[in-house]
């Protein structure tokens, strides 16, 4: 089945000589709810601009459901719907408007968009504010006016930028089930977020951007499940010819004196040294290795926390 | 796109356009009026008695079309201005860059919707006018066109220097600096009969000068330029400005590099 989404080579360099991107790589399947999850300055809102036809890329091929950016922008932008990271509507338009307005700049007229409209605004709990002007909404509400008006021309592929951002709990809430809905329903999704707890609850899959570079391109499932294991370097007193095995643990022989094993955070370390007691293999010392996901995601909760 | 989703695309900023200037009418339509109704008093009645005829027409005749036509350019050009670097300015502009319609689309929609507004304003001045004289046309085609081409030219300006603006500063600068002077020097109170030969040839520099004699031509017959040179001009400068404005879109306005 043609991907919903496929990047080949992204790069970006910024006019001013940034290097915001260096070779993305991705393919999101269709029905996907998927995560791009990175810490501030990753390149996330960098990749979503260029996808979304608001960032020109220096390099590399963007295609949305077999259609190619360069090729044929006008089918690849008519299967994207866009919740942008900041708030981009004329405050001084009424709410209704904008919706309606967004259909018709994909061609939809507005017979058939003001049915559309109401549907939404009612799903988003902005029904009673159709006729008020965007600026007189909470910042709650403008990001659910975003998602109505991303929403207008059924895109088979729905993409936010940080949608909850901002957003206070309980509204944070309904919208998670308001997209799970959506996505229940056949939309493909792709957001991205600092928040792993978001990103845990809602997707399926998720690729972990830092730096411009794809560091992680796993399930949901996989990565938590990678996050419970530490991994110890140990230093050993005399050679091994080969690696032991001691049931229960992964071990790798690096070299004749460097053993590493993997351990579930969960677990006690003091099992695993009484079976390596037993088997007679005497440790000097115990370094703790650096793991690169591990350190990306204390960034993460530092970030979050701030 | 189709066409018919090209045409509901297009009719979609138009209408936005429009439904933009009615709602502020207060900052939009009445401006004009009032304007409009003080000159007719101050040079109209009472200057314009002390004058008399100018190029054998009573001077509150003479300056009917160029006050309908100095109202349309600033208000037009103003509206494009004004609507455009606001869609920049709040990024909505994005709600237009990630669709599906091409860039012709976007300029077309907002050169009508400077088209609409001026020919609001111009349906304003002429009842204004009403109060102060009866209005003439003496030719309705020569009229209209030239009222309509001088809408479009002033709206592709106004996109044109919407797209370079960086602040607000910038949206002001042109319509101050250069279309006021150009206007009053474009021949709406006198006819450049009246100048010295030297300032005669300097005139002929100033392209709204055509603009306003060939309206004048329209509604009273009288004319200090050709009205076919005075159309080839507007004609001409109309297109390379569209040319113009069409190459900043496919460039990329407010599309990050
Ligand atoms: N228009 C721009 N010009 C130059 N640098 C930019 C521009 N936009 C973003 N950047 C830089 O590119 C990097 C990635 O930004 P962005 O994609 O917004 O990150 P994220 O969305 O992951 O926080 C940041 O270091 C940012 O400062
Ligand atoms: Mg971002």
């Amino acid at each position: 089945m043609t991907a919903a989404l496929q990047l080949r080579h992204l790069h970006k360099t910024y006019d001013n000589g940034f290097v915001a991107l260096k070779g993305i790589d991705l393919r999101v399947e269709q029905g996907d709810f998927f995560a791009l999850l990175g810490p501030n300055g990753a390149g996330k809102s960098t990749t979503i601009g260029i996808i979304c036809s608001l960032v020109r890329k220096s390099r590399g091929q963007v295609q949305v459901f077999g259609d190619d950016l360069d090729r044929d922008p006008a089918a690849t932008k008519s299967h994207i719907g866009l919740v942008p990271q900041e708030f981009n509507f004329n405050v001084f338009e009424p709410v209704e408007e904008i919706l309606i307005n967004q259909a018709g700049y994909y061609g939809i007229s507005r017979r058939v968009a003001r049915p559309r409209a109401a549907e939404l605004l009612r799903q988003l709990g902005l029904w009673d504010k159709r006729r008020q002007m965007a600026r007189d909404l909470s910042g709650g509400m403008k990001r659910r006016l975003m998602i109505a008006r991303s929403l207008m021309h059924s895109p088979r592929l729905l993409i936010l930028d940080e949608p909850t951002a901002g957003v206070d709990i309980e509204i944070r809430h309904s919208m998670w089930q308001f997209l799970t809905e959506i996505n229940q329903a056949g939309t493909t999704i792709i957001l991205t977020t600092h928040y792993l707890e978001e990103a845990e609850r809602l997707c399926r899959n998720i690729a972990i951007i830092d730096h411009g570079r794809i560091i992680e391109r796993a399930s949901i499932k996989e990565l938590l499940g990678r996050l419970q294991v530490e991994t110890f370097v140990l230093d050993l007193a005399r050679p091994l010819a080969q690696c032991p095995a001691i049931p229960g643990y992964v071990l790798r022989l690096r070299d004749p004196h460097t053993l590493e094993v993997d351990i579930d955070k969960q677990r006690s370390v003091n099992d695993f040294f009484a079976q390596l007691s037993q088997r007679g293999i005497e440790v000097l010392s115990l370094g703790n290795k650096a793991n690169r996901l591990e350190e990306l995601f204390l960034r993460l909760v530092e970030q979050n926390k701030s | 796109m189709s066409l018919r989703e090209q045409y509901i695309a297009f009719q979609t900023i138009l209408i936005k356009e429009i439904l933009r200037f009615v709602r502020i009418w207060i900052q939009t339509l009445v401006p004009p009026a009032v304007t409009t109704a003080l000159y007719f008093i101050v040079f109209g009645s009472l200057i314009g008695s002390q004058i008399g005829d100018m190029d054998g027409v009573a001077y509150i005749d003479y300056i009917v079309p160029g006050l309908i036509l100095m109202a349309i350019i600033t208000h037009v050009y103003g509206n494009v201005v004004a609507s455009f670097f606001s869609a920049k300015f709040q990024k909505n502009i994005e709600e237009m860059l990630v669709s599906p319609m091409p860039n012709y689309i976007i300029l077309l929609g907002y050169v009508a919707g400077g088209v609409a507004r001026g020919l609001a304003v111009g349906l304003i001045v002429v009842v204004i006018a009403l109060f102060f004289t009866e209005l003439r046309v003496y030719h309705w085609g020569i009229t209209l066109s030239i009222m309509l081409l001088t809408s479009v030219l002033f709206s592709l300006g106004g996109f044109i220097n919407a797209a370079y603006a960086r602040n607000f500063e910038d949206i002001s600068i042109v319509p101050n600096f250069v279309l006021t002077p150009l206007t009053y020097l474009g021949g709406i109170f006198y006819t450049i009969k009246m100048l010295p030969e030297f300032w005669q040839t300097v005139s002929l520099a100033n392209p709204i000068l055509y603009m306003i004699n060939a309206f004048r031509y329209g509604m009273l017959g009288v004319s200090d330029i050709d009205v076919g040179v005075a159309f080839a001009l507007t004609l001409a400068v109309t297109a390379g400005l569209f040319v113009w404005a069409l190459r900043l879109l496919d460039r990329g306005i407010s599309i990050s590099h």
